[in-house]
Protein backbone atom coordinates (compact mmCIF):
# COMPACT_ATOMS: atom_id res chain seq x y z
CA UNK A 1 0.00 0.00 0.00
CA UNK A 2 1.69 3.46 -0.99
CA UNK A 3 0.72 6.83 -0.58
CA UNK A 4 -1.60 6.73 -3.39
CA UNK A 5 -3.49 3.72 -1.97
CA UNK A 6 -4.05 5.32 0.93
CA UNK A 7 -5.63 8.57 -0.54
CA UNK A 8 -7.70 6.47 -2.69
CA UNK A 9 -9.25 4.49 0.37
CA UNK A 10 -9.75 7.97 2.09
CA UNK A 11 -11.66 8.97 -1.26
CA UNK A 12 -13.43 6.04 -1.93
CA UNK A 13 -14.68 5.61 1.20
CA UNK A 14 -16.41 8.98 0.74
CA UNK A 15 -18.46 7.39 -2.29
CA UNK A 16 -18.97 7.98 -5.86
CA UNK A 17 -21.88 10.04 -7.81
CA UNK A 18 -23.74 8.05 -9.85
CA UNK A 19 -22.85 9.29 -13.35
CA UNK A 20 -22.00 7.65 -16.16
CA UNK A 21 -18.11 7.78 -15.28
CA UNK A 22 -17.91 7.88 -11.56
CA UNK A 23 -14.11 7.08 -11.38
CA UNK A 24 -13.46 10.20 -13.54
CA UNK A 25 -13.11 12.37 -10.34
CA UNK A 26 -11.11 10.55 -8.06
CA UNK A 27 -8.75 10.10 -10.65
CA UNK A 28 -8.53 13.88 -11.19
CA UNK A 29 -7.87 14.66 -7.85
CA UNK A 30 -4.94 11.89 -7.72
CA UNK A 31 -3.45 12.74 -10.93
CA UNK A 32 -4.38 8.92 -12.34
CA UNK A 33 -6.17 7.56 -15.36
CA UNK A 34 -9.48 5.94 -14.03
CA UNK A 35 -7.66 2.64 -15.28
CA UNK A 36 -5.27 2.95 -12.85
CA UNK A 37 -7.70 3.57 -10.12
CA UNK A 38 -9.68 0.63 -11.21
CA UNK A 39 -6.30 -1.46 -11.21
CA UNK A 40 -5.80 -0.21 -7.68
CA UNK A 41 -9.04 -0.61 -6.29
CA UNK A 42 -9.16 -4.22 -7.61
CA UNK A 43 -5.92 -5.16 -6.37
CA UNK A 44 -6.88 -3.84 -2.61
CA UNK A 45 -9.73 -5.58 -2.44
CA UNK A 46 -8.28 -8.79 -3.47
CA UNK A 47 -5.21 -8.27 -0.83
CA UNK A 48 -8.59 -7.83 1.69
CA UNK A 49 -7.60 -4.11 2.61
CA UNK A 50 -11.05 -2.88 1.31
CA UNK A 51 -13.86 -5.76 1.82
CA UNK A 52 -16.27 -4.54 -0.24
CA UNK A 53 -16.64 -1.98 -2.95
CA UNK A 54 -20.64 -0.62 -4.04
CA UNK A 55 -23.99 0.11 -3.03
CA UNK A 56 -23.95 0.17 1.38
CA UNK A 57 -27.54 -0.69 1.89
CA UNK A 58 -29.58 0.67 5.00
CA UNK A 59 -31.01 -1.67 6.69
CA UNK A 60 -33.28 0.30 8.49
CA UNK A 61 -34.26 2.35 5.53
CA UNK A 62 -35.08 -0.75 3.28
CA UNK A 63 -37.73 -1.62 6.37
CA UNK A 64 -35.62 -4.55 7.80
CA UNK A 65 -35.85 -5.96 11.21
CA UNK A 66 -32.17 -6.54 12.81
CA UNK A 67 -30.92 -7.68 15.95
CA UNK A 68 -27.78 -7.73 18.13
CA UNK A 69 -27.37 -11.51 19.07
CA UNK A 70 -24.15 -13.20 21.46
CA UNK A 71 -23.86 -16.64 22.94
CA UNK A 72 -20.92 -18.26 24.83
CA UNK A 73 -19.30 -21.09 22.65
CA UNK A 74 -17.39 -23.57 24.77
CA UNK A 75 -13.90 -23.37 23.45
CA UNK A 76 -13.51 -26.82 22.29
CA UNK A 77 -16.55 -26.27 20.39
CA UNK A 78 -15.75 -22.85 19.56
CA UNK A 79 -15.63 -23.43 15.08
CA UNK A 80 -18.02 -25.77 15.11
CA UNK A 81 -20.53 -23.46 16.12
CA UNK A 82 -19.44 -20.73 14.40
CA UNK A 83 -19.50 -22.24 11.20
CA UNK A 84 -23.48 -23.63 12.24
CA UNK A 85 -23.97 -19.86 12.96
CA UNK A 86 -22.51 -18.52 9.66
CA UNK A 87 -24.31 -20.77 7.62
CA UNK A 88 -27.41 -19.03 8.01
CA UNK A 89 -27.86 -16.26 5.31
CA UNK A 90 -29.29 -13.80 7.68
CA UNK A 91 -26.09 -13.84 9.87
CA UNK A 92 -24.52 -10.59 8.19
CA UNK A 93 -21.22 -10.27 10.57
CA UNK A 94 -19.98 -12.51 12.86
CA UNK A 95 -17.33 -11.80 15.59
CA UNK A 96 -15.12 -13.68 18.50
CA UNK A 97 -14.86 -11.13 21.19
CA UNK A 98 -12.89 -11.59 24.69
CA UNK A 99 -15.81 -12.06 27.10
CA UNK A 100 -17.51 -15.01 28.38
CA UNK A 101 -19.93 -14.28 25.52
CA UNK A 102 -17.34 -14.72 22.87
CA UNK A 103 -19.42 -14.98 19.87
CA UNK A 104 -21.17 -12.14 18.69
CA UNK A 105 -23.31 -11.56 15.18
CA UNK A 106 -26.21 -9.71 13.63
CA UNK A 107 -28.86 -11.41 12.06
CA UNK A 108 -30.78 -9.21 9.45
CA UNK A 109 -34.10 -10.09 7.82
CA UNK A 110 -36.55 -8.43 5.74
CA UNK A 111 -39.58 -10.25 7.51
CA UNK A 112 -39.46 -9.01 11.76
CA UNK A 113 -40.66 -13.00 12.23
CA UNK A 114 -37.96 -14.15 10.88
CA UNK A 115 -35.37 -12.66 13.51
CA UNK A 116 -37.17 -15.02 16.02
CA UNK A 117 -36.78 -17.77 13.84
CA UNK A 118 -33.48 -17.77 13.16
CA UNK A 119 -32.46 -17.40 16.59
CA UNK A 120 -34.72 -20.59 17.38
CA UNK A 121 -32.66 -22.55 14.41
CA UNK A 122 -29.45 -21.76 15.89
CA UNK A 123 -30.19 -22.36 19.57
CA UNK A 124 -31.62 -25.57 18.31
CA UNK A 125 -28.15 -26.66 15.98
CA UNK A 126 -25.82 -25.10 18.54
CA UNK A 127 -27.38 -26.25 21.66
CA UNK A 128 -26.41 -22.43 23.30
CA UNK A 129 -28.68 -20.32 24.61
CA UNK A 130 -29.08 -16.89 22.53
CA UNK A 131 -28.83 -13.73 23.82
CA UNK A 132 -31.11 -11.20 21.97
CA UNK A 133 -30.40 -7.84 22.10
CA UNK A 134 -32.47 -5.35 19.37
CA UNK A 135 -31.52 -1.66 19.27
CA UNK A 136 -33.77 0.14 20.98
CA UNK A 137 -32.53 3.58 19.78
CA UNK A 138 -29.42 4.74 17.96
CA UNK A 139 -27.33 7.85 18.81
CA UNK A 140 -24.30 7.54 15.85
CA UNK A 141 -23.79 5.21 13.16
CA UNK A 142 -20.88 6.15 10.68
CA UNK A 143 -16.94 5.02 10.41
CA UNK A 144 -14.58 6.89 8.12
CA UNK A 145 -10.97 5.09 8.57
CA UNK A 146 -7.43 7.11 8.00
CA UNK A 147 -5.15 4.35 7.22
CA UNK A 148 -2.56 4.66 10.63
CA UNK A 149 0.45 3.43 9.38
CA UNK A 150 2.28 2.92 5.83
CA UNK A 151 1.75 -0.52 5.35
CA UNK A 152 4.92 -2.75 4.94
CA UNK A 153 6.12 -2.98 1.18
CA UNK B 1 -27.04 11.64 12.63
CA UNK B 2 -27.36 11.15 16.41
CA UNK B 3 -30.35 10.72 18.65
CA UNK B 4 -32.81 9.26 15.65
CA UNK B 5 -35.62 8.04 17.80
CA UNK B 6 -37.13 4.13 17.59
CA UNK B 7 -40.14 2.94 18.68
CA UNK B 8 -39.32 0.29 21.95
CA UNK B 9 -39.58 -1.99 19.34
CA UNK B 10 -36.97 -1.92 16.71
CA UNK B 11 -38.30 -5.05 14.57
CA UNK B 12 -40.27 -2.24 12.21
CA UNK B 13 -42.56 -3.88 9.75
CA UNK B 14 -41.73 -4.18 5.73
CA UNK B 15 -42.93 -1.15 4.51
CA UNK B 16 -42.44 -2.39 0.74
CA UNK B 17 -39.51 1.04 0.21
CA UNK B 18 -38.41 -0.50 -2.65
CA UNK B 19 -40.27 -2.55 -5.99
CA UNK B 20 -39.40 -5.10 -7.77
CA UNK B 21 -36.62 -3.47 -10.11
CA UNK B 22 -35.11 -1.87 -7.23
CA UNK B 23 -34.54 -5.19 -5.67
CA UNK B 24 -32.74 -6.48 -8.62
CA UNK B 25 -30.98 -3.81 -9.26
CA UNK B 26 -29.67 -4.05 -5.65
CA UNK B 27 -29.21 -7.71 -5.96
CA UNK B 28 -27.33 -7.94 -8.74
CA UNK B 29 -24.89 -5.08 -7.05
CA UNK B 30 -24.66 -5.83 -3.48
CA UNK B 31 -21.64 -8.34 -3.71
CA UNK B 32 -19.86 -5.24 -5.38
CA UNK B 33 -20.35 -2.64 -8.41
CA UNK B 34 -18.29 -3.61 -11.45
CA UNK B 35 -15.06 -1.97 -11.76
CA UNK B 36 -15.65 -0.77 -15.17
CA UNK B 37 -14.90 3.24 -15.99
CA UNK B 38 -18.90 3.15 -17.06
CA UNK B 39 -19.85 1.06 -13.80
CA UNK B 40 -23.76 1.79 -14.46
CA UNK B 41 -23.77 0.52 -18.13
CA UNK B 42 -22.56 -2.36 -17.22
CA UNK B 43 -24.85 -3.02 -14.48
CA UNK B 44 -27.48 -1.87 -16.42
CA UNK B 45 -26.67 -4.29 -19.28
CA UNK B 46 -26.31 -7.38 -16.41
CA UNK B 47 -30.25 -6.48 -15.11
CA UNK B 48 -31.45 -5.74 -19.16
CA UNK B 49 -32.61 -2.37 -18.29
CA UNK B 50 -31.40 0.96 -20.11
CA UNK B 51 -28.34 2.64 -18.37
CA UNK B 52 -30.33 5.98 -17.63
CA UNK B 53 -33.31 4.52 -15.84
CA UNK B 54 -30.41 2.37 -13.73
CA UNK B 55 -28.98 5.48 -12.73
CA UNK B 56 -32.07 7.14 -11.91
CA UNK B 57 -32.97 4.23 -9.84
CA UNK B 58 -29.88 4.67 -7.62
CA UNK B 59 -30.21 8.23 -7.28
CA UNK B 60 -32.96 7.79 -5.53
CA UNK B 61 -32.45 5.46 -3.71
CA UNK B 62 -29.52 7.37 -2.30
CA UNK B 63 -32.13 10.31 -2.05
CA UNK B 64 -34.17 8.20 0.44
CA UNK B 65 -31.24 6.34 1.97
CA UNK B 66 -31.77 2.95 1.10
CA UNK B 67 -28.44 3.20 -0.16
CA UNK B 68 -26.24 4.96 2.28
CA UNK B 69 -23.71 5.56 -0.55
CA UNK B 70 -21.47 4.05 -3.27
CA UNK B 71 -18.42 3.19 -1.36
CA UNK B 72 -15.48 1.32 -0.35
CA UNK B 73 -15.84 -0.38 2.90
CA UNK B 74 -12.01 -1.13 4.64
CA UNK B 75 -10.98 -3.84 6.57
CA UNK B 76 -9.96 -1.86 9.78
CA UNK B 77 -6.97 -4.47 10.65
CA UNK B 78 -5.39 -3.92 7.26
CA UNK B 79 -5.46 0.21 7.74
CA UNK B 80 -3.72 -0.72 11.27
CA UNK B 81 -7.04 -0.70 13.18
CA UNK B 82 -6.12 -3.71 14.83
CA UNK B 83 -8.11 -3.10 18.45
CA UNK B 84 -11.68 -2.78 17.88
CA UNK B 85 -13.18 -2.77 21.74
CA UNK B 86 -17.18 -2.91 21.91
CA UNK B 87 -17.40 -0.84 25.06
CA UNK B 88 -20.86 -1.95 27.13
CA UNK B 89 -22.03 0.24 29.98
CA UNK B 90 -24.97 -0.06 32.62
CA UNK B 91 -26.56 3.59 32.35
CA UNK B 92 -29.52 4.81 34.24
CA UNK B 93 -32.33 4.45 32.56
CA UNK B 94 -33.56 8.26 32.84
CA UNK B 95 -29.58 9.45 31.68
CA UNK B 96 -29.09 7.49 28.89
CA UNK B 97 -30.82 8.97 25.88
CA UNK B 98 -28.59 12.29 26.46
CA UNK B 99 -25.97 10.49 27.54
CA UNK B 100 -25.88 8.28 24.78
CA UNK B 101 -25.86 10.96 22.30
CA UNK B 102 -23.13 12.72 23.66
CA UNK B 103 -20.91 8.86 23.44
CA UNK B 104 -22.30 8.96 20.06
CA UNK B 105 -20.74 11.62 19.15
CA UNK B 106 -17.58 11.31 20.22
CA UNK B 107 -14.63 11.08 17.16
CA UNK B 108 -13.63 7.34 18.10
CA UNK B 109 -16.86 6.34 18.80
CA UNK B 110 -18.19 4.57 15.20
CA UNK B 111 -21.74 2.88 16.34
CA UNK B 112 -23.85 3.63 19.46
CA UNK B 113 -26.81 2.30 20.69
CA UNK B 114 -29.27 1.49 23.65
CA UNK B 115 -30.00 -2.25 23.59
CA UNK B 116 -31.75 -4.25 26.34
CA UNK B 117 -30.17 -5.35 29.22
CA UNK B 118 -30.76 -9.58 30.02
CA UNK B 119 -30.65 -10.31 33.31
CA UNK B 120 -28.68 -11.88 34.77
CA UNK B 121 -26.10 -12.53 32.30
CA UNK B 122 -26.22 -9.25 30.96
CA UNK B 123 -26.94 -5.92 32.69
CA UNK B 124 -25.49 -3.12 29.86
CA UNK B 125 -27.79 -1.21 27.57
CA UNK B 126 -25.44 1.02 26.32
CA UNK B 127 -23.01 -0.50 23.35
CA UNK B 128 -20.40 2.27 21.81
CA UNK B 129 -18.07 0.65 19.10
CA UNK B 130 -14.67 2.01 19.72
CA UNK B 131 -11.66 1.75 16.93
CA UNK B 132 -8.14 2.50 17.57
CA UNK B 133 -4.24 1.11 16.18
CA UNK B 134 -3.44 -0.34 19.58
CA UNK B 135 -5.49 -1.74 22.61
CA UNK B 136 -3.89 1.01 24.64
CA UNK B 137 -5.57 3.82 22.20
CA UNK B 138 -9.16 2.16 23.05
CA UNK B 139 -8.25 2.00 26.74
CA UNK B 140 -7.60 5.82 26.64
CA UNK B 141 -10.92 6.20 25.00
CA UNK B 142 -12.73 4.10 27.27
CA UNK B 143 -11.30 6.41 29.57
CA UNK B 144 -12.79 9.78 27.97
CA UNK B 145 -16.08 7.65 27.72
CA UNK B 146 -16.07 6.54 31.65
CA UNK B 147 -15.47 10.43 32.38
CA UNK B 148 -18.30 11.36 30.46
CA UNK B 149 -20.87 9.08 32.03
CA UNK B 150 -19.34 9.45 35.89
CA UNK B 151 -21.95 8.13 38.33
CA UNK B 152 -24.43 7.72 35.71
CA UNK B 153 -23.24 3.96 34.71
CA UNK B 154 -22.90 1.51 37.58
CA UNK B 155 -20.35 -0.75 35.37
CA UNK B 156 -18.83 -0.96 32.63
CA UNK B 157 -16.48 -3.16 30.16
CA UNK B 158 -14.94 -4.06 26.84
CA UNK B 159 -15.34 -6.62 24.60
CA UNK B 160 -12.23 -6.61 22.14
CA UNK B 161 -12.92 -8.32 19.24
CA UNK B 162 -10.17 -11.14 18.57
CA UNK B 163 -11.39 -12.90 15.25
CA UNK B 164 -13.65 -12.17 12.22
CA UNK B 165 -15.61 -15.31 11.75
CA UNK B 166 -18.13 -13.88 8.80
CA UNK B 167 -18.49 -10.41 7.17
CA UNK B 168 -20.23 -10.52 4.10
CA UNK B 169 -22.83 -7.38 5.16
CA UNK B 170 -26.76 -7.29 4.96
CA UNK B 171 -27.91 -9.05 1.70
CA UNK B 172 -30.98 -8.69 0.15
CA UNK B 173 -32.43 -12.13 -1.43
CA UNK B 174 -33.40 -12.22 -4.63
CA UNK B 175 -37.30 -12.68 -4.72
Amino acid sequence: MDTLDQQLIDLLQDGIPVVERPFAPVAHRLGLTEEAVLERLSRLLAEGVLTRFGPLLDAAALGGAFTLAALSAPEADFDRIANLVNAHAEVAHNYRREHAFNMWFVIGCEQPSRIAEVIAEIERETGCPILDLPKVDEYFLGLHLTPRQPAPA
Amino acid sequence: MPGTMQSADARTAWTGAIDAVDRRLLVASQAGLPLVPRPYRELAASVGLPEEEVMRRLRHLLERRVIRRIAALPNHYALGYRANGMTVWDVADEAIAGLGALVGALPFVSHCYQRPRRLPHWPYNLFAMVHGATRDEVAEHVGRMAAILGSAARSGDVLYSSRILKKTGLRLQPE
